[in-house]
C-alpha cells in the first residue's frame, strides 16, 4: 500500500522536501513507516524525539495501523503565536 | 469559526462579530510579532501549518473555551506567511455577560493555542541566519 508522509518546518528542511510517498507491506503499522522514514532520511536523526506523528490528522501512536492512501505528517514542536 | 489567514487579520471585523446585546465584555488578544529575541534581531518571521490539523485545533479550542469558561462566544485568527514585525499573527476575541470569565477565557484560548495546532514560527536574523522557534511537543 502506498501512503503520503508530510513534513513540516525543521523536518521539511531536514528531510529537504515537503513530502514523499512510500510503499509498505499490506496491514503495516505507523512504526514501519517510521522506520523506513528513519533509514532513508538519516538527517531528521536529532529530531526524532521531539516530533509528533499525525495519522489523517490525528495525532497517532507507532501502533496505529495504516491503510491505503494514509496521509502522515511529521510535527516539530509547535510554535505558533 | 476558526480562520488561517495569509494576510493582515481583520481586527475591526472581529470585533464588530464578537458584540452582542447579551454581553457586556469582548476580550481581544492580539499576538504580534517582535524585532527581538534573546538578544538577536529579527527582521521577519514566517509561519507554516498543517493547515488541516490546524484549522481543526483552534475550532476546538473555541469550542472548549465555550464550554469550560460560560462565555458567549470565542473566536481565533492565525496568520500564516511571512509577517514583518509589529503585525498581528494571532487573535482571539472573547464575548461574555461579564469581564472577569471574559480575561480568564482569551488566556486560557491562547495558551491552547500555543499549544495544540500544528503550527510553526521561523525567525530571520538580521546578518543573515535563521532559526525555527522552539517550541511544545503536541501531545
Amino acid at each position: 500500500m502506498k501512503v503520503t508522509v508530510l513534513f513540516f518546518a525543521q523536518a521539511r528542511e531536514r528531510a529537504g522536501r515537503a513530502s514523499v510517498e512510500l510503499s509498505l507491506p499490506e496491514g503495516g503499522r505507523l512504526a514501519d513507516a517510521l522506520a523506513v522514514l528513519a533509514r532513508e532520511h538519516p538527517a531528521l536523526e536529532p529530531l526524532w524525539p521531539h516530533l509528533a506523528v499525525a495519522v489523517n490528522g490525528r495525532l497517532a501512536r507507532p501502533d496505529t495501523p495504516l491503510a491505503e492512501g494514509a496521509e502522515l505528517a511529521l510535527l516539530p514542536p509547535v510554535s505558533g503565536g | 469559526m476558526a480562520e488561517l489567514v495569509e494576510g493582515p487579520i481583520e481586527v475591526e471585523r472581529l470585533l464588530a462579530a464578537a458584540a452582542r446585546p447579551d454581553c457586556g465584555a469582548v476580550v481581544l488578544f492580539l499576538g504580534t510579532t517582535r524585532d527581538h529575541h534573546e538578544g538577536r534581531r529579527v527582521e521577519r518571521l514566517e509561519y507554516e501549518a498543517y493547515r488541516p490539523m490546524a484549522l481543526a485545533a483552534l475550532e476546538q479550542t473555541e469550542r472548549e473555551t465555550v464550554e469550560r469558561h460560560a462565555v458567549a462566544s470565542c473566536r481565533i485568527v492565525h496568520r500564516l506567511g511571512e509577517v514583518p514585525p509589529a503585525e498581528t499573527s494571532v487573535a482571539v476575541v472573547v464575548a461574555a455577560a461579564h469581564r472577569s470569565e471574559a480575561f480568564d477565557a482569551c488566556r486560557w484560548a491562547m495558551d491552547r493555542v500555543k499549544s495544540t495546532a500544528p503550527i510553526w514560527k521561523k525567525e530571520h536574523y538580521a546578518g543573515g541566519g535563521a532559526g525555527w522557534v522552539a517550541g511544545a511537543k503536541l501531545e
